[in-house]
């Protein structure tokens, strides 16, 4: 015969939820909360800064030529973001192309114009008003984009040919000048 | 006037008014395959896009040229007889999910729309445990067994004490 607080004992443990359902809810939240500071942690990751690698990425061209900057190490990238319905990046448009042809012989400094957030007939426009004759390709899945974390457009960014990010420009160049100025650094 | 110059006039008469028709016909059929979408339509696939650019904003109320440009992309790509998953897929691929109002059921995002319903079985699960608890429950009041009249004079000297004096005193009163 079991005593009355044994009895009691074995209602308030028949009460209790089955350990697995217990383990199951633990593991659900303890996942769901490495989920979420994973998720802050990559959120709160700021851009790439000057001097930091710039991981490697691909852009394929309207014309259906793709440019991967693994296979350009050596050599020192302009990357300019720019889109169609952008009134400041019709400011520098012209410059940047000045600025390529003066590079373009030499074959140490490639440019990479990623159309950001754009439609692609405007787009294929805005490269036959402004003449634009380097590599202009659309920002797939704004994949370019967030890896630089943009915040607007237009930016450029100069890789130099370690790699390393060299230079941020945030809003249009001004003159051919002021881009040329920056590359040589660069190339310097 | 001879009968032979009065089909030589009416003729190219009769030719041109065949032409005519047959092309009157063509344009209608074609109109009909390709007719141009009405604003609604192209609304209601811009709805459920979201402007890249400037955020929480769907595509269409979005003021922006960016935005009137994709609302123009919508008109053609309906105009070609596509699909409103076709046009978003097409959107996703150019610009990625964030353009989507509702995230793909797809990866890690299938937990926006499993969590919500399992806390909610959970908690009702919970609660209807706790009310079957509250509701089956005795109460817990400890039993004890029926006193029994305990001669306390028996066990406490000075209570044996109070008790002889007041037998005394009960003797001497009488």
């Amino acid at each position: 015969m079991t005593s009355l607080p044994d009895e009691m004992n074995t209602q308030e443990h028949s009460r209790r939820l089955p350990t697995w359902v217990v383990g199951l809810a633990f593991a659900a939240l303890v996942g769901f909360l490495v989920l979420v500071g994973l998720g802050l942690r990559r959120a709160q990751s700021g851009p790439i800064t000057v001097g930091q690698n710039v991981p490697p990425f691909s852009l394929t061209t309207f014309g259906g030529e793709t440019f991967n900057t693994a296979d350009l190490s050596g050599k020192v990238i302009v990357v300019n973001f720019w889109a169609s319905w952008c009134k400041p990046c019709e400011q520098e448009a012209f410059e940047l192309e000045a600025a390529y042809q003066s590079y373009k012989d030499g074959g140490e400094v490639i440019f990479l114009g990623v159309d950001y957030v754009d439609t692609e007939p405007e787009a294929l426009d805005f490269i036959k008003k402004f003449g634009l004759t380097y590599a202009n390709g659309p920002d797939m899945r704004t994949k370019i984009s967030q890896m630089f974390r943009i915040q607007g457009v237009p930016e450029t960014y100069i890789i130099d040919r370690e790699g390393k990010l060299a230079y941020v420009k945030k809003g249009p160049f001004l003159s051919t000048g002021e881009i040329q100025s920056v590359i040589n650094q660069v190339l310097d | 006037m001879s009968l032979t110059l009065k089909k030589n006039i009416t003729r190219p008469f009769i030719a041109l008014f065949a032409g005519l028709l047959l092309a009157g016909i063509l344009f209608t059929a074609a109109e009909a395959q390709n007719p141009t979408p009405t604003d609604n339509e192209v609304n209601a696939v811009a709805k459920q896009l979201y402007c890249p650019v400037c955020e929480n904003i769907s595509l269409d109320v979005c003021p922006t040229t960016a935005c009137a440009q994709w609302r123009t992309l919508i008109r053609e790509q309906l105009a070609e007889g596509k699909t409103a998953e076709e046009i978003k897929e097409y959107f996703v691929a150019n610009y990625g999910d964030r353009v989507l109002s509702t995230p793909p059921t797809r990866g890690f995002n299938w937990l926006v729309y499993i969590l919500p319903p399992l806390i909610f079985l959970g908690g009702v699960f919970l609660v209807y445990r706790v009310f079957r608890s509250m509701k089956t429950r005795k109460p817990e009041k400890p039993v004890v067994p029926p006193a029994e009249p305990v001669d306390l004079s028996q066990t406490d000297p000075y209570l044996a004490q109070i008790e002889a004096e007041l037998e005394q005193h009960r003797k001497h009163g009488q």
